[in-house]
């Protein structure tokens, strides 16, 4: 391997590694504009230039090749005086609207401009004008006198989606980035655009001029648009409160996880969070009385309802009689408190998590899954297996259409992505008791006996399962929406109720539970799950070869 | 946790001597020096009203409010909006001057402009006045230079709380002094009419 000196360190580092990853080892961060990555190399900006010993002149870290016995400096005056001129090239034509532009505050002219630039102008000539305000495709907005041609965004639709709707056309200083004549760019994963511009030529049409971006908290979570599960990290606006028309949660952008979604994520993904705060959340516990319409009610007459109700109905028609849909939208903590009070406390069999398939699920090479819930294999870890009835959602329908369950447990979302509203009304019509733990409105909380409002995966801790079984933790973002609480605290409040155990109602003391009784989550912690996630089957399967 | 002194306000005053506490020669020592200041003055407004002394007469009493201090033109004063030649705000909406502010009393909502060389502006522009501490941080930070406090006025009252929050109309109708001239704005009257 080839072992070379980067500003007097040495590092050893496997051959076909190129300085500017060298540096990074060392902890060393060269500036770059063109380099990203998870693309192929440009070597377009020259922002990255270095003093290598023995070269004739100044060499770009970001494709040149470390060679044994190589001597690299970053920070004499030969690179800094480069970097300046660079700067002052890059900035010639640039318009500097940072006031209005929303990459203000993340971008990188103006960070190394304060790092490495602080030149005085010596322009004469006027700025070129070229496209301002531009909407190329849905969630993408390009201002081409921003641009400084880096070319990352045509790289992206080259070499990742392979959709090819951007190029640079004209020469010269005339040189600008432009969409393809005739082509949007709607691509499933347009939405990273925004993100692979190091400035604000790409912008997020969903986020323009909603909130500054440094008023905002950066929480680390996992997306639950599909069973891939990407890293993200959830921005929300917590300090300045009359921005984003007072919602909370402003942007979700990708967190680089190499196992999992590298540096990527689909604009599904990316836009679901409108959910969390759209107008149809269940914000308070509806009752219905008997011999009344429903009613809104507060949490403890809610849960002294279900108490009553769901005793007096499986007394008269017995715990056979008795269901509970836990859908694959839980965490794996969630499932865990479910199946210990509804399967373990109250001995219902029936309990299921297995739903037909979200006709919208779509799938491709990069990232998107068919597979529209986030926790499938987590939910089939813990509810499906240990027990042999297994039941699917669509048995226990069938069995509620023909009135062979009178109490009903529906828990979680995302059945209404797969059952109509009419089908839902139609084949529930038999439930006496139905009781519905829901984040959002529907047919299921319309129908409710008792429906009670429960948080969403940005409101809460949690872990999930992706498809490949790699559990991966999230964390709460924002406090719970309205009145909805934690499904851990109203699982564990029923459980007193009935005198039953309970699980704990801190997530991380839940899992540490999960991970004493389920095989697959052995040895497993909140700590050992860290920021990327473990994958138990893929450590496994290398302790047994080693 | 220290331990608190408490100092007794008794303990700390000066004992008076004999011929203080008599009263009478204290009285006689007040007067002199009112008078002292009377004669003084006389004699500067004397010599300022035949031309011998230049500058500003000796000290007077302002006749406030028909006559007002002068203020530097530098001093910061009630806070204006600038507005480009059409009459449209100046302001940008960069939320500069609300980052910047110390005490947080600005509130800005920024909205779209279809005019790509505009591009965004505030549709709401709040200054709450009552907690404004005056440093003039949000014009010092202004890149427009859209936030100007060269109005001149500085009295500023209302009858509650929201009534100390100005709104982007106000902030834009509000002139320069410069344009203004002496003629005095009773910004209490404008609110209360409002
Ligand atoms: S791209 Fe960067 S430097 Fe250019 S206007 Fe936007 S924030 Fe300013
Ligand atoms: S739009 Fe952004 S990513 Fe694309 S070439 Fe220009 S600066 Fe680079
Ligand atoms: S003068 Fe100071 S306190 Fe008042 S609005 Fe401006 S920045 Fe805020
Ligand atoms: S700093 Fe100036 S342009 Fe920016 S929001 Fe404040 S007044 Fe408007
Ligand atoms: S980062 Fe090396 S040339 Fe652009």
């Amino acid at each position: 391997m080839p072992k070379l000196t980067i500003d007097d360190r040495t590092i050893e580092v496997p051959a076909g590694t190129t300085v500017i990853q060298a540096a990074e080892k060392l902890g060393i961060y060269i500036p770059r504009y063109c380099y990203h990555p998870g693309l192929s190399i440009a070597g377009s900006c020259r922002m990255c230039l270095v003093e290598v010993e023995k070269a004739p002149k100044l060499q770009i870290a970001c494709y040149t090749f470390v060679t044994d016995g190589m001597v690299v400096r970053t920070t004499t005056e030969k690179v800094t005086i480069a970097r300046q001129a660079i700067l002052e090239f890059l900035l010639a034509n640039h318009p500097l609207d940072c006031p209005v532009c929303d990459q203000a505050g993340e971008c990188k002219l103006q960070e190394f401009y304060m790092q490495f630039g602080q030149y005085d102008s010596t322009l004469l000539e006027n700025k070129l004008k070229k496209h301002k305000a531009m909407p190329i495709g849905p969630h993408i907005m390009l201002d081409s006198e921003r641009c400084i041609l880096c070319s990352r965004c045509v790289r992206f639709v080259d070499e990742v989606t392979k959709t090819h709707e951007l190029g640079i056309f004209n020469r010269g200083d005339h040189s600008e980035l432009l969409p393809v004549k005739g082509v949007t760019v709607d691509n499933a994963y347009s939405g990273c655009l925004a993100d692979v511009c190091p400035v604000g030529a790409l912008t997020d049409r969903d986020f323009r001029f909603k909130v500054r971006v440094w008023y905002l908290d950066k929480t680390e979570s996992v997306c639950h648009g599909c069973a891939r599960g990407c890293n993200i990290e959830i921005h929300s606006n917590r300090r300045r409160t009359h921005h984003n028309d007072g919602r909370l949660i402003a942007r979700l952008k990708p967190r680089f996880n190499g196992e999992v979604n590298h540096h990527w994520m689909c604009d599904t993904g990316r836009y679901s969070y409108k959910s969390i705060e759209s107008d149809d959340r269940l914000v308070q516990p509806l009752v219905r009385l008997t011999g009344k319409g429903q009613e809104k009610s507060d949490w403890t007459l809610a849960l002294a309802q279900i108490d009553e109700q769901v005793t007096h109905q499986v007394g008269r028609s017995g715990v056979a009689a008795a269901a509970v849909i836990a859908t694959p939208a839980l965490s794996n903590e969630e499932l865990w408190a479910a199946r210990g009070l509804f399967l373990q406390g109250m001995k219902i069999e029936k309990i299921a998590h297995r739903c037909t398939p979200d006709p919208n699920g779509v799938e491709d090479s990069l990232l998107r899954k068919t597979d529209t819930f986030p926790n499938s294999f987590g939910a089939n870890l813990i509810i499906g297996q240990p027990h042999t009835a297994d039941p699917t959602v669509d048995t226990i329908l069938e069995a509620a259409a023909a009135g062979k369950i009178k109490t009903m447990f529906v828990i979680g979302g995302g059945l209404l992505e797969r059952y109509s509203t009419d089908l839902l009304r139609e084949k529930l019509r038999n439930v006496e008791t139905l009781i519905a733990i829901q984040t959002h409105r529907s047919v299921l909380t319309e129908m409710a006996t008792v429906a009670l409002p429960m948080t969403s995966f940005a409101e809460m801790d949690g872990s999930i399962c992706n498809f490949e079984g790699r559990v991966q933790r999230y964390n709460q973002a924002m406090p719970p929406v309205g009145q909805s609480r934690p499904l851990l605290d109203t699982l564990a409040d029923l459980a007193n109720r009935w005198e039953l155990k309970t699980a704990p109602r801190q997530p991380e003391n839940c899992f540490a539970e999960l991970a004493q009784n389920a095989g697959y989550f052995a040895g497993l912690s909140y700590e050992t799950l860290g920021d990327g996630g473990v994958n138990p089957s893929r450590r496994s399967a290398t302790a047994a070869t080693t | 946790m220290g331990t608190v002194r408490v100092i007794h306000v008794s303990e700390r005053r000066r004992t008076l001597t004999f011929w203080e506490r008599t009263y009478l020669l204290e009285v006689f020592r007040g007067l002199v020096l009112t008078a002292r200041h009377f004669f003084v003055n006389l004699w500067r407004h004397s010599l300022w009203l035949v031309g011998v002394k230049s500058g500003p007469p000796g000290a007077a009493t302002f006749q406030y409010p028909e006559v007002r201090r002068p203020q530097s033109p530098r001093l910061r004063t009630l806070h204006r909006l600038a507005k480009r030649p059409d009459g449209t705000p100046r302001c940008v909406a960069c939320m500069m001057c609300e980052t910047v502010c110390p005490a947080f009393c600005i509130k800005i909502v920024a909205e779209e402009v279809d005019d790509s060389s505009i591009e965004k502006r505030p549709k709401s522009f709040d200054i709450d006045i009552g907690r404004c501490v005056f440093c003039g941080f949000c014009v010092e930070a202004c890149p427009e230079d859209a936030i100007r406090m060269d109005t001149g006025i500085t009295e500023i009252g209302a009858l509650s709380r929201d009534g100390m929050v100005l709104n982007i109309e106000t902030l834009l109708s509000l002139p320069p002094k410069s344009e203004r001239g002496d003629k005095p704005v009773d910004f209490l009257q404008q609110q209360l009419v409002q």
